[in-house]
């Protein structure tokens, strides 16, 4: 069990990394940005920069040291 | 991308994991047994050479649609992570020199240890050290090395520019055989979360499905672009009061 559990770190650490929600909305992002170049004359391309232009400033935010 | 800036990024990108990799080897070999942690890092490169082996075909043959959305996706979530930390550093929000306090973190680890002695491995502790850096790091390497290469259809250089990296790092190891507080760890995370960010843009949203303005030649203006928006929030966290913390974040994947 607790090599499982080792096996299923190594590679959450290797693809997560130390901040889930980064995972998360960039794969939201890439999602929402098949969806929106599926629409006719809709350009997709300036979604992820946004995504980015968001989502840096709060991982750092997150990772803050705590005031005391 | 031409053939130079193709190897730059590999080289320089393969290099900051060569240091983080080699950081634990010369952790396991000074704390516990040289001989033990050149075994897991032998270990560790027997594993990744089959995986290279067995993968690199099977990566190149894959959609290119498919491949850079992954790869994109991959490369974003590394290279924001990366840019995090250089950020949080810049900024005086997390030490500088943290490959130091990593050194001596493994260090301590290391020596607490009791890890009994295995026939083939010696002291299990370094071994195992040593393996789980080198595979853990080695896989990035060949991540980077096969997926710049694939996409920009020169598998060879990349591979030359990820190989170059490993040597030149493990030549400064031999010769100084200390901790590598002297590269400029940061700068070079830095430059490396840039590119990374940059190309997985480009590549997550055009593998997506997305049409970049001037095809390849959009990465021209990415590249600067998400430099000048890192140094802005570099500038606008450092407004914060002063608050440079000696201990480091847990070791992860990303950097």
């Amino acid at each position: 069990m607790q090599k499982i559990k080792a096996f299923g770190l190594f590679w959450w650490d290797f693809l997560i990394g130390d901040d889930w929600l980064v995972a998360a909305v960039v794969v939201l992002g890439l999602a929402a940005t098949y969806v929106l170049g599926q629409q006719p004359g809709i350009p997709a391309w300036w979604l992820m920069p946004v995504v980015v232009l968001v989502i840096l400033p709060v991982s750092i935010w997150r990772q803050l040291p705590k005031k005391r | 991308m031409t053939g130079f800036a193709l190897f730059a990024a590999v080289f320089l990108a393969c290099t900051v994991e060569a240091v983080e990799a080699l950081t634990i080897i010369l952790a396991a070999g000074t704390g516990r047994d040289w001989r033990s942690a050149l075994k897991g890092m032998v270990a560790a490169l027997i594993v990744l050479v089959a995986i290279v082996a067995v993968l690199g075909p099977a990566v190149t043959a894959l959609p290119l649609t498919a491949l850079r959305l992954v790869v994109g996706g991959l490369l974003l979530v590394f290279g924001i992570g990366w840019l995090r930390k250089a950020i949080l550093r810049a900024s005086g929000n997390k030490a500088l020199h943290d490959e130091d306090a990593a050194y001596v973190k493994e260090l301590e680890a290391a020596q607490k240890a009791s890890g009994g002695r295995r026939p083939l491995a010696g002291d299990w502790y370094a071994f195992t050290l040593s393996f789980k850096g080198v595979l853990l790091e080695g896989l990035e390497v060949v991540f980077i090395a096969l997926t710049f290469g694939s996409n920009q259809h020169d598998i060879p250089l990349a591979s030359l520019g990820a190989l170059a990296a490993v040597a030149v790092v493990a030549a400064t190891g031999i010769a100084v055989r200390a901790p590598l507080s002297r590269v400029p760890e940061n700068t070079m995370k830095f430059a490396v979360g840039v590119m990374l960010t940059s190309f997985g843009l480009f590549w997550g949203a055009e593998g997506a499905g997305a049409d970049w303005p001037g095809s390849d030649a959009a990465l021209l203006v990415i590249i600067p672009a998400v430099l000048v928006v890192a140094l802005a929030y570099v500038a606008l966290f450092r407004r914060r009061p002063a608050a440079a913390v000696a201990e480091t974040t847990p070791h992860t994947a990303a950097s």
